[in-house]
């Protein structure tokens, strides 16, 4: 292999880990305060790359509004989700949230194929983003150069809003204890939303990318997406965001560079994250970064 | 002053609280005291709408607390410091109190009362930016009270500060108590350690499995017989 080639494959591997960083993100946020796995998270993801494509081909508005407002968007039915799938349930047993995310999940595949039809359908990309750029005999999507900088853009401001806001230290508390959190004043069902929210915006926002990179929506195209993401947030301890982003990066990097090195295996693409999976749980259950809860008395 | 009426509460099943009548004065200590499963933090969860309610009701100057959300009887001006401290371990010592001053908007009004905070526990101050986690036992109960202050409460309620401290820590965190009493603040005071509590308190009710059996000024209930049986470790 040459060194230009494996820059190539270095570039893919970025964005595609990139891309897994946005949506593992949402995973570890909503756990990290619900306990729960979001089964529907690549279903978000999945809508959010359609409603940015009903809103190219249905409006004129330019490309960056459709996507900030379908992304928001997409947040919004995130928040909604939330509001009608796990917040009566909150009291009940964690299993049967879990539960209701299969379904919430299904739904919105099945809602998707009704509504969208399931025939693939192209994203109409603009064309700002779909070109090929050299730099120094390496040819390089555009996209697959903007992927990673949007992704490390918005990574500083999530961090800055966790670390810094008063609504990030109350994500944090609420993440420890509900009662103490309450008793604080915390409206604790307004910062869930906002939890939702966020995830479901970086889902959305890695939709859309994902739909300029690999042009072809189908209303299954969460899955795939959906299950490596949660295996990247458990790979880098769930619950931790910066473990999270790891995961995603090792995924996305791992997978890409497997295919290069070893061609003969790019059957087995998708097992690689599972492989990855079950090595990680032997060895360090917690994930790379997790933590052991210690309580003191 | 808060009041509380025929409070009926029960777990599964299981009565907690059989119809108790409370009446908390402003700028009073009142203390709480009974044994294990008598009912005690069952009445402070009450106030702060934590545990759902059979019967009864709650009021605090004429307005009716009953069934309003906690964060809007946080904002009412009474605070909780709950039992076994529940600080938020992955949080700094600053940020705890941050946290505590959730519902003030005005950041200078938090500045004052965090640097109120470092004065009354000076442990904390060295702390600051330590997680709360690492902190000791002690410092984990200060950080409590003093998140539960951040609001200013004008009812404070403190549920077993005295739990799993050592003797010397017990009487600072008393003496503390005395001190946020007399700059005025109502003190609601839940205690296993009956003796501590009904020394500083103006006033004071026992419960027993779910009722107020005796009530009485503090320094009464010290002299009662009963109490001094059952709680106070005093052979006849």
């Amino acid at each position: 292999m040459s060194i230009q080639e494996f820059l190539q494959h270095l570039a893919n591997g970025t964005s595609l880990g990139s891309l897994y960083a946005l949506l593992a993100i949402g995973y570890t946020l909503v756990y990290g305060i619900l306990r729960l796995i979001n089964f529907a998270h690549g279903e978000i993801f999945m809508l959010g790359a359609y409603i940015a494509y009903y809103g190219l081909t249905l409006t004129s508005l330019p490309w960056f509004v459709v996507f900030v407002l379908a992304s928001v968007f997409t947040g919004i039915i995130g928040v909604t989700l939330e509001r009608l799938a796990y917040k009566p349930l909150r009291n009940s047993p964690k299993i049967t949230n879990l539960i209701s995310a299969i379904g919430a999940s299904f739904l919105f595949q099945n809602l998707a194929i009704m509504l969208f039809s399931g025939r693939p359908k192209a994203f109409p990309s603009p064309d700002v983003l779909t070109g090929v750029i050299y730099i120094g005999g390496v040819s390089v999507n555009i996209i697959s150069l903007i992927i990673p900088v949007v992704t490390v853009v918005l990574l500083i401001i999530l961090n800055t809003v966790i670390k810094k806001t008063k609504t990030g230290m109350a994500m944090r508390a609420l993440s420890k204890d509900y009662e103490a959190a309450s008793l604080m004043g915390i409206d604790i069902n307004l910062v869930i939303s906002f939890t939702f929210f966020i995830g479901s915006f970086l889902a959305a926002v890695g939709g859309i990318m994902w739909g300029i990179k690999y042009p072809q929506l189908i209303p299954i195209m969460g899955v795939m997406p959906g299950l490596k993401c949660f295996i990247a947030a458990v790979i880098g301890g769930i619950g931790n965001i910066t473990g999270a982003v790891l995961g995603g990066f090792i995924l996305g990097l791992g997978e890409i560079m497997l295919i290069a090195f070893l061609p003969t295996l790019t059957g087995y693409r998708d097992a690689f994250a599972f492989v990855l999976l079950i090595i990680i749980l032997l060895i360090k259950p917690t994930g790379l970064l997790g933590e052991k809860t210690a309580e003191k008395v | 002053m808060l009041t509380i009426d025929n409070l009926h509460v029960s777990y599964g099943g299981i009565k907690a609280l059989r119809g108790i009548n409370l009446k908390i004065d402003d700028g009073k200590i009142v203390t709480l005291i009974g044994s294990n499963g008598a009912g005690k933090s069952s009445t402070l969860r009450s106030i702060m709408n934590l545990v759902k309610k059979e019967e009864g009701s709650i009021k605090y100057d004429g307005e009716d607390l009953t069934n309003l959300p906690t964060k809007d009887i946080v904002k009412k001006g009474i605070a909780l410091s709950p039992e076994g401290r529940r600080i938020f371990s992955n949080l700094s010592v600053e940020e705890n109190l941050i946290l505590g001053a959730y519902t003030i908007n005005n950041k200078q009004k938090i500045t004052e009362q965090m640097n109120k905070m470092y004065d009354l526990f000076p442990r904390l101050k060295e702390r600051h930016w330590q997680k709360a986690g690492t902190l000791s036992g002690g410092e984990q109960q200060m950080l409590a009270v003093a998140r539960a202050l951040m609001i200013r409460p004008k009812v404070l309620m403190l549920d077993e500060p005295s739990l799993g401290l050592a003797p010397l820590l017990v009487k600072d965190i008393f003496d503390i108590i005395k001190e946020i009493n007399r700059q005025g603040n109502t003190i609601l005071l839940v205690e296993q350690n009956a003796k501590k509590a009904l020394e500083i308190a103006d006033y004071g009710y026992v419960l027993e499995t779910g009722s107020i059996v005796l009530e009485g000024e503090g320094q009464i209930l010290l002299e009662d017989d009963r109490v001094k049986e059952a709680y106070l470790g005093d052979a006849k």
